[in-house]
């Protein structure tokens, strides 16, 4: 019968075999029609289904297979692993250094010489232990070490892989700004769709809604505090550092969503406009 | 069970989880709620709907009502309603919720997942049947009448649109009694309201409205 494109009042069965699910699938997620219609008494018609109960069982298998994979295709949007990598990144930073804290800890009392940090435990990890204490202290330490070590791949995933999702953002913010950005947004189009006010306070919620409520100023940056243009500025002038760095990001961002193509003129044009802002103290900025 | 399960829909009964009557519906459990001789306990504080109900409104379940469900999320009220209901289309635009949502259909035939967005209908109405019983619609976002409207063509003559309007979704800044009444304005170009009633205490600011196409 019909071979392909149904007409604009088909359901969504047209043309398609009764056990062919992929078929079905596809048909579900790109098809569509201006009204609905008895689609079970049409189907029944047209020999697509037995009964009622057939109709229903082959809706339910072709909607369940069609949502799985737009999921699936969601999901593993390159964008959508940066934030999984980011916020496993955080995680882990966070996990280590309470670890480390516990092994320095535990070992200060066994230790004639301890030190601190996770390269303390990378100091004990490599010991031998004599006492039963001792076996616990350094193997938990070893375990501070696999999570350091894990923390540091991730950040190495994201450094590599933030440039390719987002080339502009990532050349101006640098890469784990960009997918710190990317995380608190949402994804990129949701951050490519945010006006630059609201990147520039990105991480600063708790201030922004404090202002709103009407008993705090309002916030001058978020997380882009971290980069150097707006940290590296003198305290009067990071408002504006913040405002030109986050208008720049945002344009950044949209390009990186829209076209990601590398445009480097938009750099250019922040390091200049930043430039500006520094020299309109005489000392040229807090250094 | 009790007197008042008379004026409950078919499938929906009021249960007793060891701190009193609550509702509760057949089916398996899916987000580890109380369960008991096969019942399982409807969380009117986490489903708009269950408060709808639990306020005394006629929203239209029933055994063999065909059901559109507008903002499914996770499948918490969805799974509640297939397994009282006939079938059951559930769109969700957001794909982590529809993950959720795909491990709640596996167990209900008649529960049909879509990912796609309530504001195109033309999207999805190749496949949802026309003539519906019920359209319950529980999306946050601004212009929540203008989706139901939207939708409307879904409905039977004789129809049940069960809504949720949330004031925060509309506009943060507005008293939600205005918002309500702006709602409800849109919602009369083309349904009439049969009943409404504010969710308090289950759901802060929210109205729930039954209407049906005019």
């Amino acid at each position: 019968m019909t071979e392909q494109t149904p007409a604009d009042d088909a359901g969504w069965f047209a043309g398609v075999e009764r056990d062919d699910t992929d078929a079905a699938a596809a048909a579900i997620r790109e098809g569509r029609a201006d009204a609905p219609a008895d689609w079970p008494a049409r189907a029944l018609d047209a020999g697509f289904a037995a009964n009622d109960d057939d109709y229903y069982d082959a809706l339910h298998e072709a909607t369940v297979a069609a949502t799985r994979r737009a999921v699936r295709e969601a999901e593993s949007a390159d964008d959508r692993q940066l934030v999984h990598a980011i916020r496993a990144m955080d995680d882990l930073a966070s996990t280590t250094n309470e670890l480390a804290e516990r092994v320095a800890e535990w070992g200060g009392t066994l230790d004639d010489d301890p030190g601190t940090g996770v390269a303390y435990a990378r100091d004990l990890a490599a010991r031998d232990s004599e006492t039963a204490a001792e076996e616990r202290v350094v193997s938990l330490a070893e375990q501070v070490v696999s999570l350091a070590d894990e923390r540091d791949a991730e950040r190495e995933f994201l450094e590599r892989t933030v440039p390719t999702v987002a080339p502009n953002l990532a050349s101006m913010a640098g890469p784990i700004l960009a997918a710190r950005l990317i995380e608190l947004a949402g994804g990129l189009e949701s951050l490519a769709k945010m006006p630059s006010g609201t990147v520039q306070v990105l991480g600063a919620e708790d201030a922004l809604f404090a202002h709103l409520r009407g008993n705090a100023p309002s916030p001058k940056h978020g997380v882009i505090y971290t980069h150097e243009y707006v940290r590296g500025t003198h305290p009067d002038e990071r408002g504006s550092a913040a405002r030109a760095l986050a208008g720049k990001l945002t344009i950044g961002a949209r390009i990186d969503h829209y076209s990601c193509e590398y445009r480097p003129e938009i750099e250019a044009e922040l390091d200049e406009r930043i430039e500006t802002i520094r020299a309109r103290r005489d000392d040229g900025g807090a250094k | 069970m009790s007197d008042d399960d008379t004026d409950l829909p078919a499938g929906i009964a009021r249960r007793d989880f060891s701190d009193g009557p609550a509702l509760a519906t057949r089916g398996d459990p899916v987000y580890g709620e109380p369960t008991s001789d096969g019942w399982r306990r409807w969380d009117p504080h986490r489903s708009k709907l269950g408060a709808t109900i639990e306020k005394g409104l006629d929203t239209g379940l029933s055994a063999d009502a065909a059901v559109l469900y507008l903002g499914a999320a996770n499948g918490t009220t969805v799974s509640h309603v297939a397994d009282v209901a006939g079938p059951t289309y559930a769109v969700e635009f957001a794909p982590r919720s529809a993950r959720d949502l795909l491990g709640v259909c596996d167990t209900r035939p008649n529960l049909f997942p879509l990912l796609k967005d309530a504001r195109k209908p033309e999207t999805y109405a190749h496949v949802v049947e026309a003539d519906l019983d019920v359209l319950v619609q529980d999306v946050a976002t601004r212009g929540q009448a203008r989706v139901a409207l939207e939708n409307a063509r879904f409905l039977a003559d004789d129809g049940r649109l069960v809504l949720a309007v949330k004031a925060r979704s509309e506009d943060v800044t507005a008293a939600p009694d205005a918002v309500f009444d702006e709602a409800l304005a849109d919602l009369r170009e083309g349904y009439d309201v049969l009943a409404r009633a504010r969710l308090e205490p289950y759901h802060d600011d929210h109205l729930a409205v039954v209407a049906t196409p005019r």
